[in-house]
């Protein structure tokens, strides 16, 4: 079904509010997810995991799983070859960085409670999971290790002792020793004697997050052809292709990797699965298709987890407010293993702790540790949202400490607009921004003056409601990636993306993407910026995706990427399309290239009204009677594109929250966001991203922990009490933006996908802490449970002025 | 997940609904009304019942009935259907009031209020309403016996009630409090999420004296609980904030809360003063 | 392992069949008669992904046993589309950009209906609370609450917009 949109096709689709293309299937669940692909002979998967987070396995039996009913087999990991080849990781930050082997399926020892230690085959699911029941494992449980400190202290058990440590890595940036700042540990010391500076220090804590993307996660493999096809839901099927030959053995060519229908990712489907490796390797053994789908149960212990940091901050700053240094201390918690890019992940915010402020000199340095809980990856945002809320929640102290309006304190620090292109204390250059300007807009939409009068009433009323002020003027680092940075910070592997155009002979036009979109709205932006380049009406554009068959060159969806990559690419495929049809034209029209304009979809020789048009062109191309000598037939083109630089979203996010001081519940009032991600292609699917991006990061901000308890058990491993919230836990949003095009390429557009979350974090907690300033209230952990909230009003002692901030 | 494989009964009645428990003999044997917490339970293998009983085609079980100084409420009425039903919003407000915050609406389309109140889940709502409106439970065992248990005895222990083996709820007696003004005021993590305290008041006014005061607690304990010193310190005050704030601060007497990762028992004890100042402010249209 | 037989009407089509009692009827939908539309995102009731409506009312089918279904009409989002005519919901979820992924889109729309045949004017509150046993990962809400707003409003109107669609739904 097509729904047919009542609107002219003449209207220029760049900027337009074009509706979804991919609704029609979504709305009426004509949908294909991969737990929906039922196959002739196909076979089920049932997972055995540890309910241990650190134990020897001393024994296996599972002669009573294999006799019951419909079981084609048992396999524990030494009975299953190939799954012990350990899974990969891609981004060794250090070249002494210590990774334990991941095999699919513990051999003898596990490090965490999800850890899957045997795998049942049988007819059905419900047989596998029946079946899965009747493992018996005898486990000799050890005492896991939970905590990051602990972990690194002397005498710690290890969670993988042949490493002989519970340290991954450590990796370090210091602006004196790179040569692109001053050292922040002399400017820090310096501040330290001088009566003129004030030294600020923070401790703060990045809970550990669940991505809980609402499909959880399938996987179908089917060897019954020439290749090996497998459907996952995943964000990186490009990825999943090579690692899965690489891990297996079977040749890359063997193998079609497909990404149906896939219900979210938000990084946690950016991974490489163990269920991956065990669906296929069962697949290639048996001959038959096989699938497994999760449980959310298991969904939520064994897919990857985010965030998980303790951040040591530092900052130096004249009293006047200029601040003159910053050093970052960070412990990471990897959990057991290594996925794709985990220990890169916090290098992600290595570079953007400085964020929009002129720091002269800057350190971080971050220590990687292995815990007994589930492995750690990306998610949204990716060590961004990290760094953005260390550096907001920073100025907020620093403020305070100096008696200073918040925002008047940044503004004083940032990187003005006459200032850009900038090159940071990290060595970055900032192409475009005007933080003013975003500043300026959001502070009128929310009435920035106003809530402050509001806020210094209820606090002279001593209204139990008491009302805060959150700011978060932010900036981050995405569109992953210059191939040639990622190679300098030893990830293995590129960060193009690469299209291809089809000019089929009816008219038609098929555009085929690396990217691989989750919800993102591909089919629709590609479809806009093509029919604007190419003069061809937007319902004859077809973009095909996530199949590595169809589409052979990518390297898929993540770190806000698509739109200022894999959508670059797709313009210029079209701008070569042109090129290629303009030798055609010219021919046709017996005129020379040079002379041609080409508008609308129609090539015109200049000065003339001779014209033809591109699909004219496109079918002259395909009979081939009359091309120009050495012409090849066709006029297909394909683009790969490289970018020169990260994408620098930017934008100004405030946040009002009422905290009710008797019961610590916290409720957002007002939220306003002016974001800045250059020129916008579809302004409705950036406010859906930008929505789905708040929501997230207020998440962090109140709901959200994925806590374990003491014998390594998460405790949050449902969605029963994993708290992601609902409509009613959530407030409208006042979204708008400003437009400062990027100059990183010809499109003027900057990644989206991320920077709500990133953003909308410190936004909050700024906010429920101003609320509680004249309590002297300075920091509350995430999430700020009503518990949370109210035990530190009743810890702190309250001020004897009234008013909180000056 | 899927449950594990078990068999299944849906009596008409509940005379066979009876009798197929008590032929049950030493099968584990789960009794299903809406099925809203029980499912999922079976879903993660926490339970694994050999028998499940649903009540669900019992006719006899569902409805609402006006008898005289109280009204019935048959065990398989919807939350939904406490939330709507003329009869129980006229007499017996609390508890349409707290059925309308229960879980979600779906849940409320299918969970049960005989179901709710034989689970007994300390963090259940439906508990507190019964026990402040002193509900009559309606205890049924083979050959057309009936029992009733006043709803402070009925609530024993942690997911344990005085039904015996054998036995079913099968209605709930609620004294008619027409003209009470009622309110349950719940505190969670998330909408959804089970309630950390919540307190269930009715409050009678009567020219500016809060004549008659009936408050309880959920959560506050393994069982609900009467916060009869609130209600001792409210009856025959004028109905002020201040008579509330007062009598509000002994809400926590007596009780014993636990402690978990959302609110330990200090806050708890802290959030049934609150609470209860806020849930009978509202129930007294202060 | 013993069967019951059920029968149900499902989408305006009648099915009879055998199952385990321990069958969900999410499972049922799904495998047994092709509804795949209808998902299943959790296993503790909290996600509404698998939501349908059972004799007229939204119930999550993950906690409704086939067997207990037995003799009940049921609606999934593949029966909302009749003569190639989206419904109104439907319609406003696409006007609106009120899905993402679109996992959560076909609970998400069954929930929205069956509070508006309850409430033909909700508040935006309302609508929050009406909502709020379906989870969405993507949206933030934001455009979903805007949707039903939409689709309230056209309700709300004489006649419902009947909109046209090309293709039919297998």
């Amino acid at each position: 079904m097509t729904i047919i949109e009542d609107s002219p096709t003449t209207e220029r689709e760049f900027g337009r509010a074009r509706k979804r293309k991919e609704d029609a299937r979504l709305i009426t669940g004509r949908t294909k997810w991969t737990d929906n692909i039922q196959l002739p002979g196909m076979l089920h998967l049932a997972m055995v995991r540890s309910p241990y987070a650190s134990a020897t396995i001393s024994a296996i039996d599972t002669s009573e799983a294999k006799a019951a009913s419909g079981v084609v087999g048992v396999w524990t990991g030494p009975e299953l070859a190939g799954s012990e080849t350990g899974l990969p990781c891609a981004w060794p930050i250090t070249p002494d960085m210590k990774a334990p082997t991941h095999p699919s399926i513990a051999q003898g020892r596990v490090a965490f409670a999800g850890e899957i230690v045997a795998v049942v085959a049988a007819r059905s699911a419900i047989d596998a999971i029946d079946a899965a029941e009747k493992v018996i494992v005898d486990y000799d449980d050890t005492t896991p290790v939970l905590d990051m400190e602990q972990a690194l202290a002397e005498g710690s058990p290890l969670v993988h002792p042949e490493l002989g440590t519970n340290k991954n890595a450590t990796w370090i940036f210091d602006s004196g020793e790179a040569g692109t700042g001053d050292s922040a540990d002399a400017a820090i010391a310096a501040a330290r004697t001088d009566p003129d500076s004030i030294v600020v220090q923070r401790r703060y804590r990045q809970q550990r997050l669940i991505p809980a993307f609402m499909e959880p996660r399938s996987t179908v493999v089917d060897p019954t052809g020439e290749q090996i096809t497998v459907w996952s839901a995943t964000q990186v099927p490009h990825f999943v292709r090579i690692f899965m030959a690489l891990v297996t053995g079977t040749p890359e060519s063997k193998i079609r990797v497909i990404a149906p229908d896939v219900g979210g990712g938000f990084g946690g489907k950016l991974q490489f699965t163990p269920e991956e490796v065990i669906t296929f390797l069962l697949a290639r053994a048996i001959g038959k298709p096989v699938k497994y789908t999760e449980s959310r149960s298991e969904s939520m212990v064994s897919s990857h987890h985010g965030r998980d940091q303790i951040q040591q901050l530092t900052l130096s700053a004249k009293r006047d407010g200029t601040v003159t240094g910053l050093k970052v201390e960070l412990l990471a918690d990897m959990g057991a293993y290594l996925g794709l890019v985990s220990p890169g992940v916090p290098i992600l915010g290595a570079f953007m702790f400085n964020s929009i402020y002129k720091f002269p000199a800057y350190r971080f340095e971050c220590t990687n540790v292995f815990t007994n809980k589930t492995w750690t990856d990306a998610y949204r945002g990716a060590g961004r949202p990290e760094a953005t809320f260390a550096i907001e929640r920073l100025m907020d102290a620093l403020a305070s400490e100096l008696g200073r309006e918040p925002m008047e304190l940044r503004q004083q620090n940032w990187i003005t607009h006459e200032e850009f292109p900038f090159t940071t204390v990290c060595g970055l250059t900032y192409d475009s921004g005007n933080y003013e300007a975003a500043t300026a807009k959001a502070m009128e939409l929310f009435d920035y003056d106003g809530l402050r009068r509001e806020q210094a009433e209820r606090r002279e009323r001593r209204d139990p409601i008491q009302l805060g002020i959150g700011i978060s003027t932010f900036t981050e680092m995405c569109g992953l990636a210059p191939s040639r940075v990622l190679g300098s910070l030893n990830y293995v592997g590129g960060g193009w993306e690469n299209a291809a155009i089809r000019m089929l002979p009816t008219g038609k036009v098929e555009v085929v993407t690396g990217t691989s979109p989750h919800g993102q709205g591909h089919e629709t932006a590609w479809s806009q910026i093509v029919a604007d380049r190419l003069g061809v009406a937007f319902e004859d554009v077809e973009v095909l995706h996530g199949d590595t068959q169809v589409s052979p060159r990518g390297l898929d969806s993540y770190g806000s990427r698509s739109l200022v990559v894999g959508g670059v690419a797709v313009s210029l495929a079209a701008d070569k399309v042109i090129e290629k049809a303009r030798v055609v034209a010219a021919h046709l029209l017996e005129a020379s290239p040079d002379d041609l304009e080409f508008a609308a979809g129609n090539f015109t020789v200049r000065g003339t009204d001779q014209s033809t048009s591109l699909a004219t062109i496109a079918f002259a191309s395909f009979d081939a009677h009359n091309l120009p000598d050495g012409i090849e037939p066709g006029i297909d083109a394909e683009a790969t594109f490289d970018p020169p630089n990260f994408s620098y979203p930017h934008g100004t996010h405030l946040c009002a929250t009422e905290v009710d001081t008797e019961t610590g519940v916290v409720t957002i009032r007002t939220y306003v966001c002016v974001d800045d991600i250059g020129t916008v292609l579809n302004p409705l699917i950036v406010e859906g991203q930008v929505h789905g991006g708040l929501a997230q990061g207020i998440a962090q901000a109140l709901y959200e922990d994925g806590v374990y308890d003491d014998s390594g058990t998460l405790t949050a491993a449902s969605l029963a009490t994993y708290h992601i919230p609902s409509a009613s836990d959530l407030p409208s949003f006042t979204t708008d933006r400003t437009v400062t095009p990027a100059t990183s390429n010809h499109l003027g557009v900057k990644g989206v996908g991320e920077a709500g979350t990133i953003a909308s974090t410190p936004a909050v907690v700024n906010s429920v802490v101003d609320a509680l300033a004249p309590w002297g209230v300075d920091d509350i952990e995430m999430p700020m449970t009503p518990m949370r909230v109210w035990k530190m009003i009743q810890s702190a002692i309250p001020s004897s002025t009234t008013g909180g901030n000056a | 997940m899927i449950p594990s494989t078990f068999d299944y009964e849906a009596p008409t009645t509940v005379e066979d609904a009876l009798t197929l428990l008590a032929s049950a003999g030493d099968r584990e044997v789960k009794v299903m009304a809406g099925g809203q917490s029980l499912l999922p339970v079976l879903r993660l293998r926490l339970a694994a019942p050999e028998l499940v009983i649903d009540l669900g085609k019992i006719d006899e079980l569902r409805g609402v009935s006006d008898d005289g100084d109280a009204v019935v409420i048959g065990a398989m009425t919807t939350h939904d259907d406490v939330v709507r039903e003329p009869l129980i919003r006229q007499h017996a407000l609390l508890l349409s009031a707290t059925a309308q915050t229960v879980a979600d609406p779906q849940i409320r389309h299918r969970g049960t209020l005989g179901g709710a109140l034989a689970h007994a889940d300390p963090a259940g709502d439906m508990g507190a309403p019964a026990l402040a409106l002193d509900a009559q439970m309606v205890i049924a065992s083979l050959g057309g016996a009936r029992r009733t248990v006043p709803a402070v005895e009925f609530f024993a222990d942690l997911f344990s009630t005085a039904v015996g083996d054998g036995e079913l709820l099968v209605a709930v007696r609620v004294p008619k409090h027409t003209g009470w003004g009622a309110h349950y005021e719940k505190m969670n993590r998330v909408a959804q999420a089970w309630s950390m305290v919540a307190v269930a008041a009715a409050v009678r006014v009567d020219g500016g004296t809060i004549a008659e005061a009936k408050v309880a607690l959920t959560n506050m304990g393994v069982v609900p609980l009467r916060a009869h010193a609130v209600e001792q310190a409210l009856v025959g005050r004028p109905a002020t904030a201040e008579s509330v704030r007062v009598a509000a601060a002994s809400a926590a007497e007596g009780t014993s809360p636990m402690s978990d990762g959302n609110a330990d028992e200090e806050f708890r004890r802290h959030l049934a003063t609150v609470l209860t100042g806020r849930a009978v402010l509202a129930a007294a249209g202060i | 392992m013993s069967t019951r037989s059920v029968t149900v009407t499902v989408d305006g089509v009648r099915y009879t069949d055998d199952v385990e009692p321990r069958t969900l009827l999410a499972h049922y939908l799904r495998e047994r008669l092709g509804k795949v539309g209808t998902v299943v995102g959790c296993d503790t009731s909290s996600c509404g992904a698998c939501t349908v409506h059972l004799d007229g009312r939204s119930v999550k089918s993950c906690s409704v046993l086939a067997v207990q279904a037995d003799g009940s009409d049921i609606t999934t989002i593949e029966g909302l589309t009749t003569n190639g005519e989206l419904h109104p919901m439907q319609r406003a979820f696409h006007d609106n950009h009120a899905l993402q992924c679109g996992f959560c889109t076909p609970g998400m729309i069954m929930a929205a209906i069956d509070l508006l045949s309850n409430n033909p004017d909700p508040t935006e509150h309302d609508i929050r609370e009406g909502i709020e046993g379906n989870l969405c990962r993507c949206t933030g809400y934001h455009n979903i609450v805007k949707a039903v707003q939409a689709a309230a409003g056209q309700q709300s109107e004489s006649a419902p917009q009947a909109v046209a669609a090309t293709g039919g739904v297998a």
